[in-house]
């Protein structure tokens, strides 16, 4: 078993490099089959029949001896690997099932042969049958489509197309008959290998069977991947897998499952008595079978994790140890003479005060263990305005309310109205002094939501005449005739998807259709850099939360970080398997998450570049991610309506909040994460108890171990409200610095 | 593990029949059936293909409805050119063809006059996008305000009122908590949800303290002396969404108030609060079905009641009982169910009482306006039956010797009444032809006016036939103008005529809407006479008009109206045309205010006093005026 596991655990690029070397091995075959012995078995005997792929490749091979009558050879060759004789002989009956059973076209001899090999050797199932040199063959096929042959051509090992539904039907009574505890789990092997097989009828052109097998078992699947059977359903013919993203997706990475060893043990057993090749094949290719030990999950826990596109995150993908603590603040003199606070509230004041100084201060000088190192990643140094802005900001802090189940937040609504549903992003400053909409008609237009109106910076000529060395030189440099409520940024050619401004005001990013992220100065209003990189739609950017830095995911699957002074990105993350749809920065800065229409959510290290956790369990595409103020958690929301809580420390899923009916939107922690905020497109905000959240969570060492973790169903419990606007989806939340929540969104007349 | 049946999904393809008609609007005459079954397996599966991607487009715009653009979007990613022409907000039209066997959906395609978009004004520009803040949440605790949705939504209501005993869902549930958690402290609302066994929320009554001033100040204004805070009143009770809690108080207010208000015959107050009435039934929050044994009463009393007024001769008090009767058919028509039979309830109580003998004029007049307002088949069978005997009893009336001055007021009213409503179901149930004598014979002493009316009802359906009616379209757009007119239309109608409030009285303004709501054709016909005659003087319009309205008008006031009502007409019959069937009458339908301008006071201050040279300028204006109406309904229409 230990062997099957290293098998599968190559990922797909290395994958690729061993086909290419059992390819050679199959060419010295061949080349050298006149002197037959010595060089095949030099090739062969080190990887004795193990691997369910090698042993495809052996008999592939044997076979073409065979046809060749080099029995000699062939003797030797399977003395040799160690096979039996009626392991060979297997492929042998099935492929004259094949022809009784009525492949069409090409003999079937040949056709099984041919295929078998084309799998060894990539070359394309049309390829002239063997007497032509497979290394050519090979060639000709990478020419012409290298990729996607080389991901297709797996699927032309075929069987006989009526048997399929026999044979899923089997499996199927099987998993029925087993026992309660290990059906759950089995259960899992029914939606990939369906998909599967269904792609390997229609890969091979029975186009009838397919339609058949889908009609038949699509009911079963869980309703969960509706979604992927819709996209599966419109595919009926070999020409659509090319190109198709979802097909590669399939087939590109393996689908991943966890079960007990037991369970597997189970099935594993079922499938050699019943000598069920095709299903153990698919399970050998495609699946990958995370085995633990310990107690079979049961049905709740499953569904709780999987939905994603390719099944569960591996265990030891979220092994990886992840600094989610909060990096220290720079020490900064808060000036104590503040006359403002003592004239505003006498009483009471000075007493509180105290305390809340002392706690702060202790904050601030011990360093979290969790936290990474200060310079991990270097960070911009800290500006004489972003010390004012701190200063201001712990100011407003301890104005700050405490929020809890007894002590809600009001909420202030801006509804945009006149949006003619054109309303696509938005975003507010962390001080809430500015609000920006990133619009379908390509605008970009920032409010202030002070008195302070926006000003621009003058121009360079008149800036020339400036005294500056006068104090007040930063406001004589705006030109006051330019002051307005609203401005607009030109410069896209699409929709606005992505909207972030930057922690010191200074900057806004937004990312579009276009394909571009773009810079835009809120001092002179006008568009400083287009990042280009992305060629497709950039759903989402964000600017970290040091400034600087800004991440961008879009259509083309690949986040980018990139710094505001490089045109090209610094980091690229590839690993997801559809769109990018929101992208948010850890509070340190450290790292960054991405939520993805494959239904999976990745924690990247920006350090590294690596992925370091790989979180499923949502049922649809992520559209809103946010991170606890302490770093320790995250909440993501997606268009099945749900939010799920995940410990980034554990990589575990730790929350399920039921309650909305259509897409999240937003989703925003208060200032000291108390309370979490969503916003969804059903027009309710609602609020949710995460500190009993969190701590209704048992976390033992075991589940951590695991990741089996038992959802409490407390959704109920922890709404502690729902506020309906009149038709106006939520699409933005914000908490001020003293706890107030803003939500924003377009009237929806 | 399977959950249920989805439906078959992979079966859906394009019909080879597409194929070839697209193959032949590009010039490819014989397609054979094999390359046309292939091809739509082939569009089938890249269309659904785009459609997924422009799904993921829509999921960004934040939206729920897809649009082309989406589509244009999901085409540019896969590096195909983008189809152009078809932008709209709304969905296209599709139209549907079938001949020779065929059967297609097309986009259809106008053909358009370049002078046409030259010569008419731009669109107004559309409203910039504006921010605006309210507060969705007060610690915990959602204030009702116009901004946010009423406290309990209006199916929750009936839900409450109709079925009182059903056991409260978790999703009730939970909007109970929050409405409770509005009155109550928020941590109690917490701590009780538990209970799915509890029948039903118990909804506290109690007003805080500005839903007591808000009363106070509505109630005043409502019954008070000035009018301009009146309408503003009555707006409110009619828009505004978090009036359920003051629900009970107000149909007690009405209540009590038509009771003080008869016996005083103050006909003033009784149609101030029939206005409130209208007001609280337009208002889309509210159920009333819990307050109409309070407020049917009422009504019914306005309608049915031997004097409302102090002087019934000179007074409209007929007015009042029509508007009352529309009123009352209306809640009728919303609130009746087999459980309450509130129609067939009414309909016997309008009976017995007209049937009997003694009944005075003025409640025989409201009897047949209540009853007639249920609707044409409550007149066949109720109305029409009993035309003989009515008929004869105006005869004794009007041709006998004079009783008194009021009966024979009364008798007018009620053959007005009787010939207004009969003639429009007479015309359409009656077959031809309308012969004097046989309808004397069918119907009595009323038979051969009948008889005329009916031509003319007929002559005015045919021309409603030709036309394209598109009225209530742009009619009930504009909301600022629709509060106005609660004063004498009863929402019945299609039609709403906007801006009569202005007149000082609305008694004797309400006696000349007859004519207007839902059969507007007898001075339909006398406006295309006026085109003609484009310069007409606006004495030959109150002329026309009054003579149409039917019933006699003090006059004085009739000249005011009638010059507002043609702006009204206009309205429509610009929209009406619009539609493109007579684009002639359009322009000469809104020339009409020049004219009336040019005499009368101007009521719309833009247009200058001015000679007919200049009425092709101010024309374009008053097009201007109905037409940015009917983009704002098409891209942003209410509620």
């Amino acid at each position: 078993m230990a062997a099957v596991q290293d098998g599968q655990l190559n990922l797909e690029v290395e994958k690729d490099i061993k086909t290419e070397i059992t390819n050679d091995g199959s060419g010295n075959i061949n080349a050298s089959s006149s002197s037959p012995g010595s060089t095949s078995s030099g090739g062969k005997s080190k990887s004795p029949a193990g691997s369910g792929e090698d042993q495809q490749t052996l008999l592939a091979v044997l076979q073409f001896l065979k046809r060749n009558k080099l029995t000699e050879s062939v003797d030797i060759l399977r003395r040799e690997a160690g096979l039996s004789a009626d392991a060979d002989d297997s492929p042998v009956s099935e492929s004259a099932g094949a022809g009784s059973g009525g492949v069409p076209s090409v003999g079937a001899d040949g056709g099984d042969a041919n295929s078998l090999l084309s799998r060894v050797s990539i070359a394309t199932p049309v390829a002239p049958p063997a007497t032509a040199p497979p290394k050519v063959v090979a060639a000709s096929g990478g020419e012409d489509q290298p990729d996607v042959n080389v991901v297709l051509s797996a699927y032309s090992q075929q069987g006989d197309p009526v048997l399929y539904p026999l044979y899923y039907n089997g499996l199927k009574k099987f998993i029925e008959s087993v026992l309660d505890c290990h059906r759950a789990e089995l259960s899992q092997v029914f939606y990939p290998l369906f998909v599967h097989m269904y792609l390997e009828l229609v890969y091979n052109n029975h186009e009838n069977e397919a339609k058949q097998f889908f009609e038949k078992f699509s009911g079963d699947q869980e309703c969960y991947y509706e979604e992927d059977l819709r996209i599966l359903s419109s595919m009926s013919k070999k020409e659509h897998m090319k190109g198709n993203e979802t097909m590669l997706d399939f087939r590109t990475s393996k689908f991943v499952l966890r079960i007990s060893r037991d369970s597997y043990q189970l099935l594993k057993r079922h499938l050699q008595e019943r000598q069920n090749n095709q299903i153990w094949n698919i399970i050998q290719e495609h699946l990958y079978i995370d085995i633990f030990d310990g107690m079979p999950r049961s049905k709740s826990q499953i569904d709780a994790m999987s939905g994603s596109l390719a099944g569960e995150g591996k265990r030891d993908a979220n092994k990886a140890k992840v600094f989610y603590g909060l990096l220290k603040e720079p020490e900064i003199e808060v000036p104590l003479d503040d006359e403002d606070e003592e004239a505003e509230n006498e009483e009471g004041k000075p007493k509180k005060k105290k305390p809340k100084k002392d706690s702060m201060g202790s904050k601030s000088k011990k360093q979290d263990p969790n936290a990474p190192q200060q310079t991990r990643i270097p960070l911009p140094e800290l500006k004489d305005s972003d010390k004012l802005d701190k200063i201001m900001n712990m100011k407003e802090a301890t104005k700050k309310i405490r929020l809890g189940p007894d002590n809600l937040p009001s909420i202030c609504f801006y509804s945009f109205l006149n949006a003619y549903q054109g309303l696509t992003a938005v975003d507010f400053t962390d001080d809430s002094s500015l609000i920006a909409g990133g619009f379908a008609d390509s605008t970009v237009r920032v409010w202030s939501v002070t008195p302070k109106k926006l000003r621009r910076v003058k121009s360079a000529a008149d800036l020339s005449n400036i005294d500056k060395e006068s104090d007040d030189v930063l406001e004589r440099i705006m030109d006051e005739k330019t002051a307005s409520e609203s401005k607009i940024l030109y410069g896209h050619s699409g929709p606005v998807y992505g909207i972030s401004f930057s922690p010191d005001r200074n900057y806004l990013l937004s990312s579009s259709e276009d394909g571009t992220v773009r810079l835009w100065s809120l001092q002179t209003f006008t568009c400083l850099v287009g990042y280009k990189g992305h060629n497709y739609p950039v759903w989402d950017t964000q600017f970290s939360p040091y400034g600087y830095y800004f991440i961008s995911g879009g259509h083309d699957r690949v986040a980018r970080l990139w710094a505001t002074d490089h045109y090209q990105p610094l980091r690229m993350f590839a690993g997801h398997l559809a769109d990018i749809t929101c992208t948010r920065f850890h509070p340190n800065s450290n790292y960054v998450a991405t939520g993805s229409a494959d239904r999976t959510i990745r924690l990247w290290d920006v350090l590294t570049g690596n992925c370091v956790r790989i979180l499923t369990g949502h049922k649809g595409p992520i559209h809103s991610l946010a991170f606890s103020p302490n770093g320790k958690f995250m909440a993501s929301g997606a268009t099945d309506g749900r939010v799920l809580l995940w410990d980034v420390g554990h990589g575990l899923m730790v929350g399920e909040l039921k309650g909305h009916t259509d897409t999240i939107y937003a989703l925003k922690f208060s200032r000291d994460g108390e309370i979490l905020a969503s916003g969804s497109m059903d027009n309710t905000v609602k609020l949710w108890d995460t500190l009993k959240a969190f701590d209704d969570v048992e976390l033992d060492d075991f589940t951590a171990a695991t990741g089996h973790i038992h959802l409490p169903e407390n959704s109920q419990e922890l709404l502690l409200g729902t506020y309906m606007t009149k038709s106006t989806p939520v699409i933005h939340l914000h908490f001020t610095r003293r706890n107030l929540l803003l939500a924003a969104g377009a009237y929806n007349p | 593990m399977a959950e249920e049946r989805r439906p078959k999904q992979c079966t859906v393809v394009l019909p080879t029949e597409s194929m070839k008609a697209m193959a032949e609007s590009i010039g490819v005459g014989q397609l054979q059936e094999e390359s046309c079954a292939a091809l739509s397996e082939e569009v089938s599966y890249r269309i659904k293909e785009i459609a997924q991607d422009a799904l993921k487009f829509m999921h960004h715009g934040k939206r729920r409805k897809l649009t082309t653009s989406d589509i244009d979007h999901a085409l540019k990613l896969k590096n195909v050119e983008p189809l152009y022409g078809f932008q709209s907000q709304e969905f296209i039209p599709f139209r549907f063809a079938s001949g020779g066997g065929r059967e297609l959906h097309f986009y259809e395609e106008k053909e358009v006059d370049l002078s046409d978009i030259i010569n008419t004004p731009l669109p107004r520009v559309p409203l910039d996008v504006s921010l605006k803040a309210h507060w969705l949440s007060i610690e915990g605790v959602q204030p009702a305000i116009p901004e946010n949705p009423p406290p309990a939504p209006k199916e929750q209501q009936k839900a409450e009122s109709t079925e009182p005993l059903k056991v409260v869902k978790p999703g009730q549930e939970e909007e109970g908590s929050i409405q409770k958690g509005q009155g109550a402290i928020s941590a109690e609302a917490k701590g009780k949800k538990e209970g799915l066994m509890r029948m039903k929320p118990r909804s506290t009554h109690e007003l805080s303290v500005e839903q007591q001033l808000y009363y106070k100040e509505i109630t005043e204004a409502c019954v008070g002396s000035c009018e301009a805070k009146r309408a503003e009143a009555l707006q409110s009770i009619a828009t505004d969404p978090g009036l359920y809690q003051m629900l009970p108080r107000f149909s007690t207010f009405i209540s009590e108030g038509v009771r003080v208000n008869v016996v005083q015959n103050n006909l003033a107050l009784l149609i101030y609060l029939m206005r409130m009435v209208k007001a609280l039934m337009d208002n889309p929050t509210l159920y009333l079905e819990k307050y109409l044994h309070e407020l049917i009463p009422a009504v019914v009393t306005c309608i049915v009641s031997k004097q409302l007024c102090l002087r019934p001769d000179v007074d409209n008090h007929w007015a009042l009982r029509d508007f009352a009767a529309r009123l009352m058919a209306q809640s009728c028509k919303t609130f009746s169910t087999t459980t309450n039979n509130i129609q067939s309830r009414i309909t016997k109580t309008f009976t017995k009482s007209w049937l009997d003998e003694k009944t005075q004029w003025t409640t025989r007049y409201g009897c047949i306006a209540g009853l007639s307002e249920l609707g044409p088949d409550v007149i066949k069978t109720l109305i029409l039956p009993r035309l003989t005997v009515e008929g004869a009893r105006i005869k004794a009336v009007s041709e006998g010797p004079v009783v008194s001055n009021i009966d024979k007021i009364g008798a007018d009213h009620v053959q007005s009444l009787l010939l207004k409503h009969c003639a429009s179901v007479i015309a359409k149930t009656r077959p031809l032809p309308d012969n004097m004598e046989q309808y004397r014979a069918d119907y009595g002493y009323l038979g051969p006016t009948l008889c005329s009316h009916v031509v003319k009802a007929r002559a005015q359906a045919a021309l409603q036939a030709q036309q394209v009616n598109r009225t209530t379209l742009t009619i009930t757009q504009p909301r600022p103008t629709l509060t106005v007119s609660q004063s004498g239309i009863g929402g019945s109608g299609g039609s709403r005529s906007p801006s009569i409030i202005k007149v000082p009285s609305s008694l004797t303004l309400m006696s000349t809407r007859p004519g207007t709501p839902t059969q507007p054709s007898p001075p339909a016909t006398k406006y295309i006479v006026m085109a003609t005659s484009a310069g007409a003087s606006s004495t030959q319009q109150v002329i026309t008009l009054s003579s149409s309205s039917g019933s006699s008008v003090t006059s004085t006031v009739a000249s005011a109206t009638s010059t507002l009502q043609p702006l009204v007409k206009l309205e429509s019959r610009g929209a009406g045309g619009l539609g493109g069937s007579r684009p002639l009458q359009k322009y000469i339908v809104v020339s009409l205010p020049t004219s009336a301008s040019s005499s009368l006071e101007s009521k719309s201050g833009m247009l200058p006093p001015s000679s007919s040279s200049t009425s092709p300028i101010s024309l374009e204006a008053g097009m201007k005026m109905d037409r940015s109406d009917s983009p704002g309904a098409s891209t942003q229409s209410p509620h």
